[in-house]
């Protein structure tokens, strides 16, 4: 086990730069996830910390050792792929003993290491099975089987939930939690579900055109996005967001679309009549007299709760309650965000303003 | 409801049972049936009627000109003690071994080559190609020319770099012939091999070369333990093709030898014709092509235990 250091590492494929500098402190034992859309580098730069793709400038440390020049085998990782790579000719039990086999283990490490790692991921009666005959979630396990014979140095996951079904990724979230809290090794997963990120990472690095966005646990994430960009990729349904100017009438407030009034807790310094983007959580609307009115659009229940899709001030939004009220399409009612749980981001930069 | 709507525009078809006639238009089986008819008769007609005409003939003594009776195994008797035969059996045998063993090694390499990252990719591949298109006979006759014994290229190339004094008699010493020929058949067969092979590693997810990097493979180690098992089943048939068409080579040799010197090349299939077609022996020469059979069998046996789904390719996809 080891930490990982990336720092302001970048990467070109000819003159196109995908990577603008991206440094990302990751400790030992640390379970971090990198999030973002297709195509932000997240992927590159798994496997630039792999080793199956070259450093353009900056360094990787894995250790205290920095790895630039260091050919992947002998950076001690391992690595579960999104297609699982396993190898279609070889037995599950052939698959996980691969990598010590070359290492020039002899027969008995081998099966004790496979043995052990089978154990763990309940793999044992497929041990003599081809990857052909395994079903998705057992293939899944048994490329993870792989990469825990190694007992590497830091595991790297590039999106390995992606070709489950969904109840199956659910069940693996869990099974890949509870197998680092065991394990306790250095994890960087890749991911563009955000949800994956949330319940799984003890911090999430959320990465967007090549750069990191933020970086925090999972909670900091949600409750204090550093930019609109995080707020909006953060949190399902997404966060609503609503344009219009800071405008303080004694209290603070905000004018929303078509003068729509909104609540503040605290106006930013300076801010009267700056034009912004006001962010609310669809959680944290709830219904009030003094609310401002909006029109029910449709209505999805879910059992546990209720989405409510309705135009405030001639913008959709959405609502989630856990109480269930009776809506109907094209009811009117008083929406009331929580002033202490919105957001305030600048209109250009996205930058957040509130605290 | 508008009951006009619904009228019947014409008056119903009187139900009756199904014909005979009926069934062979309509029948699934039947209609299967009429659709494997073409290929059937083509196969019949191109195929199984020469194949069993050539074996009928080499049961007989017909000659170009006389229509032969039968005479059982004679022919095959006289073959047994002629060593010319044993010897166009011997020609062929090392031929095909050699010349399939080196146009596996060759193709093999280049598939492999070309797999790689490298500029001009798509004009080497194309290039690569050329020999398999060239008409054998020409390309036949180019080695002919590169081999003569006066005019040949490389006799003069050697005397000029003052290597040699005397022309090469490439075509006219048994050894060099061999040599020539195996050459020029290996010239000519490694596009296909290497193409194809070419195709078959480009199945192979290079994630799984990824993970085998990871894993700590080698090159020589990721070609030993990754591409050669997954392209085994394409080796197969590959292989099988090409020992087929090496041991039925007919045009190089004509072209190039007509079988000489002293028969030292002279194949199965050129034995054969110059007994049936230039001596007009039809019935020797068609027992020297049956006798062919048995070791094409053979080959094609190798192929189909070679060819049969590995315990790894069952079951479902893994893409």
């Amino acid at each position: 086990m080891s930490s990982v250091q990336i720092r302001d590492v970048r990467k070109s494929f000819g003159n196109f730069e995908v990577l603008h500098g991206v440094s990302i402190p990751i400790e030992d034992g640390e379970f971090v996830v990198l999030v973002g859309p297709s195509g932000c580098g997240k992927s590159t730069l798994l496997r630039m910390l792999a080793g199956l793709e070259n450093i353009t400038s900056g360094t990787i440390s894995i250790g205290d050792r920095v790895v630039n020049n260091v050919q992947p085998k002998e950076r001690d990782i391992a690595m579960v792929f999104q297609n699982y790579a396993l190898y279609p000719h070889m037995t599950v039990a052939d698959n996980m003993g691969f990598s010590l086999k070359l290492r020039g283990a002899s027969a008995d490490e081998i099966s004790n290491g496979v043995k052990r790692a089978a154990e763990i991921l309940a793999l044992t009666p497929l041990l003599e099975r081809y990857p052909r005959q395994l079903s998705g979630g057992q293939r899944q396990r048994v490329a993870m089987g792989r990469a825990i014979v190694r007992d590497p140095q830091v595991f790297l996951f590039d999106e390995p939930l992606s070709n489950l079904d969904a109840k199956l990724r659910v069940a693996m979230r869990t099974e890949i939690k509870e197998l680092h809290q065991r394990l306790k090794t250095t994890t960087v997963y890749v991911t563009h579900d955000q949800i994956e990120a949330m319940t799984m990472a003890d911090k999430i690095v959320v990465m967007h055109d090549g750069i990191v966005e933020q970086m925090g646990t999972p909670l900091e994430l949600y409750d204090t996005p550093a930019n609109q960009f995080v707020a909006g990729f953060i949190g399902s349904p997404a966060m609503n967001f609503l344009k219009g100017q800071v405008k303080s009438n004694g209290s603070a407030g905000f004018e929303g679309p078509n003068g729509v009034k909104l609540p503040l807790a605290s106006a930013p310094a300076n801010s009267e009549g700056r034009p912004a983007v006001y962010g609310v959580r669809p959680e944290h609307f709830t219904i009030a007299d003094d609310g401002a009115e909006a029109e029910i659009v449709v209505v999805e229940p879910t059992g546990s709760e209720t989405q409510v899709f309705a135009k405030l001030g001639g913008e959709q939004v959405v609502a989630v309650f856990r109480e269930r009220h009776q809506f109907n399409p094209g009811d009117k009612v008083r929406l009331k965000p929580d002033p202490a749980l919105v957001h305030l981001f600048d209109e250009q930069t996205g930058k957040r303003l509130n605290a | 409801m508008a009951d006009i709507a619904i009228a019947p525009r014409r008056a119903k078809t009187e139900i009756r049972e199904a014909t005979a006639w009926d069934q062979l238009k309509h029948n699934r089986n039947w209609v299967g049936f009429w659709f494997m008819v073409p290929a059937l008769a083509f196969l019949i007609f191109f195929l199984a009627y020469p194949l069993g005409l050539g074996i009928w003939l080499s049961f007989t003594d017909t000659r170009i000109g006389r229509v032969g009776a039968f005479v059982g195994t004679e022919n095959y008797e006289w073959l047994w003690d002629d060593a010319i035969f044993w010897l166009s059996v011997f020609n062929t045998l090392l031929y095909t071994f050699v010349a399939s063993a080196i146009k596996f090694g060759i193709g093999l390499y280049l598939a492999l080559l070309l797999n790689e990252n490298m500029p001009f990719k798509a004009m080497l591949r194309a290039l690569v190609l050329i020999p398999f298109i060239v008409p054998t006979v020409l390309s036949a006759l180019a080695f002919w020319w590169i081999f003569d014994s006066q005019f040949s290229i490389i006799s003069w190339s050697l005397k000029q770099m003052g290597l040699i004094t005397e022309n090469i008699n490439f075509l006219g010493d048994t050894t060099w012939a061999r040599i020539c020929v195996i050459f020029a058949n290996i010239w000519r067969g490694v596009p296909f091999v290497a193409i194809t092979l070419l195709a078959g590693l480009q199945t192979v997810s290079p994630s799984l070369y990824e993970a085998a990097i990871l894993d700590g493979a080698t090159s020589w180690q990721r070609f030993r333990f990754i591409t050669y098992p997954l392209l085994t089943p394409i080796i197969a048939v590959v292989m099988t093709f090409s020992v087929l068409f090496t041991f039925t080579d007919f045009q190089l040799i004509w072209a190039m030898t007509r079988g000489g010197p002293v028969n030292a090349t002279h194949l199965m299939a050129t034995l054969s014709y110059q007994r049936a077609i230039i001596a007009g022996q039809l019935g020797e020469g068609a027992a020297i092509a049956s006798a062919m059979i048995p070791f094409l069998l053979a080959a094609i046996m190798v192929s189909w235990f070679g060819l049969q789904r590995r315990k790894w390719q069952q079951g479902e996809n893994n893409d």
